[in-house]
């Protein structure tokens, strides 16, 4: 069998439909660019009845939601998770990282949690400040342009708030806080945690006749059907099929490896169409990688040939290397005064109205970085799940835990909507050590071999996991609640696994010595000047943000590089 | 058109894919293609493959799930909200451990565990035994410990039983409508009712210019270049 080729070669070729790849793609088709989209997954749009899953009751599903087969809940729209049939990873001396993949069109854009927080001077050079990683070759001022544009093109609410590291973009307005994110609010201020709106992509107000406004269904975890809240597909890559360039996708296609000429220049890719499981080989004048942080690296790493036996654009040794997540950890508390609530319509927005960036100097603390608090709880909908233990609270109460009868209707009914939770997700320090690799001994169900992690927390992180549980402590006393569980005292205090939180990010870094860097600053490899990388991996660091703001932000500025590059004909 | 094909036009016209393919074949009776109709969730060809397999296949065994209907029952009587077969308690049941196999070897271990327990004790099974003496029997193992480190087999069953049964209830139709859950439906969220505000001593008056006014949400936004909303 031979690989099938595709004989007209395109402008660029974008690798991954996601908040890098969809990005590039608009950005570069507007310039006039011909553009192949090439995307592991199926096609999706949130439009599709076939496939919707918005507005859905528990009861149309046999399992009523159960995370049984989606890993969080079966109305989540992402076609993936941390395991994959027939796509395995492992792991190098017992370390572990959970490697997260969304395989659709618009990748984990279609359920992620919109939080869109643009990273601060600070956070661009936090190296400066705690002599730790290193710094970015740019700065905040470099990227500002970008975010304002993405706020304008995509959408985002929050409010002027005037804080140093946290700042301000081109809001709508943000939705009013729910009950329990005030009894939040009325906690942390009093143990001094800032509290603000949050800052989500998600349509308070119309920014464009092409897409709706939310309608405050608390659903965007299941992609908007109105197109209210950003997804890749919604917002970047549909609007690319109508603007002035051409845009083909290629979906279920499955890239193996970028392929070179004599010269080591890339000429294009090889995939694997999952559908009959043959190799196609595209041609194009630039490739734009932007698979995921990890995906990329494994594309790279298994770009291998005499010209670049270690991989291609990895003379540096470090493709896959300083690859991080941010920390998280979580706490629930039980609130008495929410018990027996009123009921009424609180499903809002899909994620917090309210959270609290990071507040305090380092300085003064036993760790660096910092994280945000994240809030959660409310009179949601019902879903597998609900009603589980359904009077487990009683022991804070005094009462009897257990039984049947018909008081468990009013026990479920008595609690429904009284736990607050609060999430912290913090910056993790980039470490050589953490990384990932291709794994000789294995190959995934369509040939290409996979990639093993290494990584391990350090006591930075655990340091600021403890940090986090004393305040999480600290403000359910101040809001008279009970907390939750038993707080975590040892070991790696509630830090949840590398991979969990799903901010892979760092293993292409950016940086201004090929020796100590993967890309230069427009995400283009140091080795080959026609190769880029939309999404993730470029991060030096990642702040205690959400990355994809500043994902298409640089995506942004990347392609804005590469067109000119192009003009100049400098590739 | 009769309601039979009613519906396989609707499904066909929903579900495409796999089901066109392979559906509606002379094995199928209309009990699937009503079970198929009923669940339209939004799943992958692939997802859809893997139900239908699940919803054809029987796990339990009309003995085992009289049983489970028993227990339900004595979990959460029928009231004039609402019973466990309006809610599709014992189905949903069924589904689950077809779906969660863990799940399999502890509900059906625990269903013999009350059967045995019932011919030790009154000399019959849990079915034909009366309600005094089915409730004697949960009254022993309906209430765990909440300090023991590890529960006896039999409470372990009946939290897992309950946990199935009360969730079962109120995701179904007559429980989300009996919870008093309103949302799930397009709305214009302006804040917590001011009587739950005040109640709860709270206000948004310190910091309402911030907030998003529904009455002019559909106008385009604008900025000033200092990012601030001028429409």
């Amino acid at each position: 069998m031979q690989i099938i080729e595709q004989p007209d070669p395109y402008d660029v070729i974008v690798v991954g439909s996601g908040a890098g790849g969809g990005m590039s793609t608009k950005i570069l088709s507007d310039a006039g660019l011909k553009v192949a989209v090439v995307e592991a997954g199926p096609y999706f749009d949130p439009k599709d009845p076939v496939t919707q899953t918005q507005w859905k009751w528990p009861w149309q599903s046999p399992r009523r939601g159960a995370g049984t087969r989606r890993v969080f809940g079966e109305y989540d729209m992402a076609y993936g998770g941390w395991e994959l049939e027939g796509e395995p990873y492992k792991h190098v001396n017992g370390t572990n990282f959970s490697w997260f993949r969304s395989r659709m069109l618009g990748g984990r854009t279609n359920h992620w949690g919109r939080i869109s927080l643009r990273f601060g001077p600070r956070d661009f050079k936090a190296k400066d400040k705690d002599g730790l990683g290193e710094n970015w070759p740019i700065g905040y001022q470099d990227v500002k342009p970008y975010y304002d544009k993405v706020d304008k093109l995509i959408g985002i609410f929050g409010s002027k708030e005037g804080l140093e590291n946290e700042p301000d973009g081109f809001f709508l307005p943000p939705p009013k806080p729910r009950l329990h994110e005030l009894y939040y609010k009325k906690g942390a201020e009093k143990s001094g945690v800032t509290v603000i709106p949050s800052r989500l992509s998600v349509l308070t107000k119309r920014i464009n006749n092409e897409r709706g406004i939310c309608v405050y269904c608390g659903q965007c975890a299941r992609s908007c059907n109105l197109y209210a809240d950003f997804s890749s597909g919604s917002c970047l890559i549909f609007p690319a099929q109508n603007s002035n360039g051409q845009v083909d996708l290629y979906v279920n296609s499955m890239v193996r490896e970028v392929t070179t000429d004599q010269n080591n220049k890339a000429t294009g890719v090889v995939y694997v169409n999952k559908e009959d499981r043959k190799e196609y080989a595209l041609k194009g004048k630039v490739v734009v990688l932007a698979a995921s942080a990890c995906s990329t690296a494994r594309i790279l790493l298994n770009s291998k040939s005499e010209r670049n036996p270690n991989g291609l654009g990895n003379s540096s040794g470090l493709v896959g290397h300083y690859l991080h997540d941010s920390t998280g950890s979580d706490r629930g508390a039980f609130v008495p005064e929410m018990m027996n609530r009123k009921f009424y319509n609180e499903d809002g927005v899909g994620g917090l109205h309210l959270y609290s960036p990071w507040w305090l100097d380092n300085k003064k603390l036993d760790f660096p970085r910092g994280y945000h608090i994240e809030v959660w709880g409310g009179l949601s909908m019902p879903v597998y799940g609900t009603g589980f233990n359904p009077n487990s609270l009683n022991k804070h109460l005094g009462l009897r835990v257990g039984g049947y009868g018909n008081g468990l209707r009013e026990d479920v009914k008595r609690f429904y909507g009284s736990v607050v939770g609060m999430s912290g997700r913090g910056e993790s320090v980039a470490m050589k050590d953490n990384y990932c690799e291709i794994d000789p001994t294995t190959v995934d169900v369509y040939g290409i071999p996979v990639l093993r992690f290494h990584y391990k927390w350090s006591d930075y992180e655990r340091k600021q996991a403890r940090h986090m549980h004393d305040t999480f402590e600290e403000i359910i006393h101040n809001f008279g609640g009970i907390p939750l569980g038993d707080k975590p005292s040892s070991g790696d205090f509630g830090l949840l696994p590398p991979g969990a939180i799903i901010h892979e990010v760092g293993t292409t870094r950016m940086g201004n010595d090929p020796k100590e860097s993967v890309t230069n600053q427009y995400q283009q490899l140091h080795d080959i000047d026609n190769v880029f990388i939309t999404d993730a991996g470029p991060f030096v660091s990642q702040a205690d943000k959400n990355p994809t703001w500043t994902i298409m932000a640089l995506s942004w500025r990347s392609s804005d590089y590469l067109i000119d590059q192009l003009k100049k004909q400098n590739i | 058109m009769d309601r039979r094909e009613s519906i396989r036009s609707l499904v066909l016209g929903s579900l495409a894919g796999s089901i066109l393919l392979e559906g509606c074949t002379s094995d199928e009776t209309e009990g699937f293609v009503d079970k198929i109709w009923n669940y339209q969730y939004g799943r992958t060809p692939q997802e859809l493959e893997v139900d239908r397999k699940l919803l054809k296949e029987a796990y339990f065994e009309e003995s085992e799930l009289l049983m489970i209907t028993t227990l339900a029952e004595l979990i959460l009587p029928p009231t004039p909200q609402g019973t466990i077969q309006q809610a599709n308690v014992p189905e949903f049941i069924e589904f689950m451990v077809k779906d969660h196999q863990p799940f399999q070897t502890t509900i059906r271990g625990g269903l013999m565990w009350l059967n045995n327990y019932c011919n030790r004790t009154y000399g019959t099974n849990f079915v034909n035994s009366t309600a005094t003496q089915q409730k004697q029997l949960l009254d022993q193992i309906a209430y765990p410990d909440s300090d023991a480190k590890e529960q006896k087999f039999e409470v372990e069953f009946f939290s897992l039983m309950r946990n199935l049964v009360v969730t079962g209830y109120f995701t179904s139709q007559v429980g989300i409508k009996e919870l008093g859950y309103v949302g799930n439906t397009p709305n214009l969220w302006n804040g917590v009712p001011d009587d739950v505000m005040e109640k709860h001593g709270f206000t948004y008056d310190d910091w309402d210019d911030k907030f998003h006014d529904p009455t002019n949400s559909s106008e385009l936004a604008q900025w000033d270049e200092d990012g601030n909303l001028i429409s």
